[in-house]
């Protein structure tokens, strides 16, 4: 697989690790109502869907950054991809 | 059919015009006591210890493809015992315990092969956590034992000591750990479930529960609407997918895992093999070809088939440990969805809707787990309480932060 880096252009994936599902974007607040139950979803729980898939990958052999990539996880096509950083509480 | 030596002689003289088809191809009834979805090693295995230990033979076993299309007929058919962790270890012993005996009980020959397992250390440091690890097995019942170099030269001569960056420092072996022929357990468990009034549907796909005030009565298939009185959802790799139709999140991921044959070779591979400073494990096949694997790809994937940064990855730990298989052509490769947990280790549960079960988690190391799993999955399905060496296998233990993680990874199904 080859991922398209907004700033370096196309990349082996191999160079990348994949850390899962993009929900660990949004940590819920350890203050909210219901705070264990949605640590249990956010640390554990995952939809994973056969098709498009909202994921991350960190450039670990690259310029460190970290990666919103949108992938069919049946064909294994990567439909999109952006700077983590970028897309952050949007 | 019972099959026997005379058996073979005789059908030799007649041509082999008396076999029979292992299992009938019923039409789905409208009832059934319990329907098991997923009809792989796991989900046959459950339908005959519950129609011989708990003597419930009103079962279904509802199969989306055919018997083996999924990975029971696609995993490198690695069995042993040698688990670390209380929750798990003395599990794992009760299934190898199951396979010893299975040939006799199932009269199918699947050709379970104790050969024996070596994993190979390459480090003071491995050595100690090896050596932690064959204590904890011999506490389960199960063998074990500690070989030095002198040893595993007689055993695997043919292993790379010297090699400057991982020498080989010894090993940990369980003589009682093997191979089996994978795809014959499923048919093993399917004559057997079917010879007591099991009914094997297969092409029939689950589409969704039926689910009535937080109770599950039945399924709806591509085959219509079949009703019971309990569902077992058993369906490893899709697991999300199944669970998905009715809302239910699991703390599981799936993704691919890679197998790999060459072409025939003479006998040369004793036993499995396993590398301890990459992640490679090796067997020969009765045929001849070397059977191997190594890591998940390590993404998401439906896709039952790798990406070849892997394929190079499991070689080159193949020839950093045994150089010789360097020229060994690679015959096929194919890949297998795992239903990876959040913790590396299977579920065996009760889920919030009653009388719905769920059997999953298995990661890719379900094979040898197949006799044990169906055997705890029956026990739950036949009296709701989990069977004693499964009852740490649940639901909760995410929530109670009681993970049981072998390799201590934490919450990344691609480290475990
Ligand atoms: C390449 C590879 C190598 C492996 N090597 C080993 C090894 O050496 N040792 C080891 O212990 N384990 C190994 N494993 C893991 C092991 O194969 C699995 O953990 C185990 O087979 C899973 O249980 P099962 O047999 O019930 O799964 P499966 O055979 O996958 O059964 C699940 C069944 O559910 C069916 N299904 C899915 N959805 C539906 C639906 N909606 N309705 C009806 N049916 C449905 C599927 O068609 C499938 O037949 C390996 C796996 C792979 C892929």
């Amino acid at each position: 697989m080859l991922i398209d880096h907004p700033l370096l252009g196309p990349r082996d994936a191999s160079e990348f690790i994949y850390m899962g599902d993009a929900k660990l974007l949004n940590r819920p607040n350890w203050k909210s109502q219901n705070s264990k139950t949605k640590f249990l979803d956010y640390g554990y729980l995952r939809k994973n869907p056969a098709g498009v898939h909202k994921e991350l990958w960190y450039h670990e052999q690259g310029d460190r950054s970290w990666l919103l990539v949108t992938r069919n996880t049946v064909t294994h096509e990567i439909l999109k991809v952006e700077l983590a950083r970028d897309t952050k509480g949007k | 059919m019972k099959y026997s030596g005379f058996k073979v002689l005789w059908e030799g003289l007649k041509g082999n015009t008396g076999w029979k088809p292992l299992w009938r191809n019923p039409d789905p009834k409208k009832n059934y006591d319990i329907i098991i979805v997923g009809g792989g090693g796991h989900g046959l295995a459950t339908a005959y210890y519950l129609a011989e230990k708990f003597k419930i033979t009103n079962i279904a076993v509802v199969e989306k493809g055919w018997l083996g299309s999924g990975n029971i007929g696609r995993n490198t058919t690695i069995i042993r015992s040698n688990y670390l962790l209380p929750q798990n270890q003395p599990f794992y012993e009760f299934s190898l315990k199951l396979w010893e005996n299975l040939e006799q009980e199932l009269n199918y020959n699947s050709m379970v092969s104790q050969r024996g397992v070596l994993n190979i250390f390459h480090s003071d440091s491995q050595r100690d956590a090896f050596v932690r690890r064959g204590n904890a097995m011999l506490m389960s019942g199960a063998d074990a034992s500690l070989l030095g170099v002198d040893a595993l030269k007689k055993l695997v001569p043919f292993l790379d000591f010297q090699n400057s960056r991982f020498p080989i420092k010894g090993a940990l072996w369980q003589p009682r750990g093997g191979t089996v022929r994978h795809d014959a357990v499923a048919w093993g468990y399917a004559k057997e479930a079917d010879s007591r009034g099991v009914d094997i549907i297969e092409n029939c796909e689950t589409t969704n529960f039926l689910i009535k005030n937080g109770r599950c009565y039945g399924v709806e298939t591509t085959k219509g609407v079949i009703k019971s009185k309990k569902v077992g959802v058993c369906v490893a790799g899709s697991s999300s997918q199944v669970m998905g139709k009715i809302g239910i999140n699991l703390p599981i991921e799936s993704h691919v895992l890679q197998a790999f044959v060459s072409e025939g070779l003479k006998p040369v591979i004793p036993g499995v093999i396993t590398f301890g400073a990459g992640h490679f494990y090796v067997s020969q096949s009765n045929k001849g070809g070397l059977v191997f694997g190594g890591d998940i790809d390590g993404y998401n994937s439906y896709a039952q088939r790798g990406n070849l940064p892997v394929i190079e990855d499991v070689c080159e730990g193949g020839v950093a440990l045994m150089p010789m298989i360097g020229r060994a052509r690679l015959l096929r490769t194919w890949g297998g969805i795992m239903d990876m947990s959040m913790d590396g280790s299977p579920i065996i549960d009760k889920t919030k809707i009653r009388n719905l079960y769920f059997n999953g988690g298995w990661c890719y190391g379900g094979f040898k787990a197949t006799p044990a799993s169906g055997f705890c999955y029956a026990h739950l399905l036949a009296t709701d309480k989990p069977y004693n060496d499964a009852k740490d296998f649940l639901f909760n233990r995410f929530e109670r932060g009681r993970l049981i993680d072998e390799k201590g990874q934490g919450n990344q199904p691609n480290l475990h």
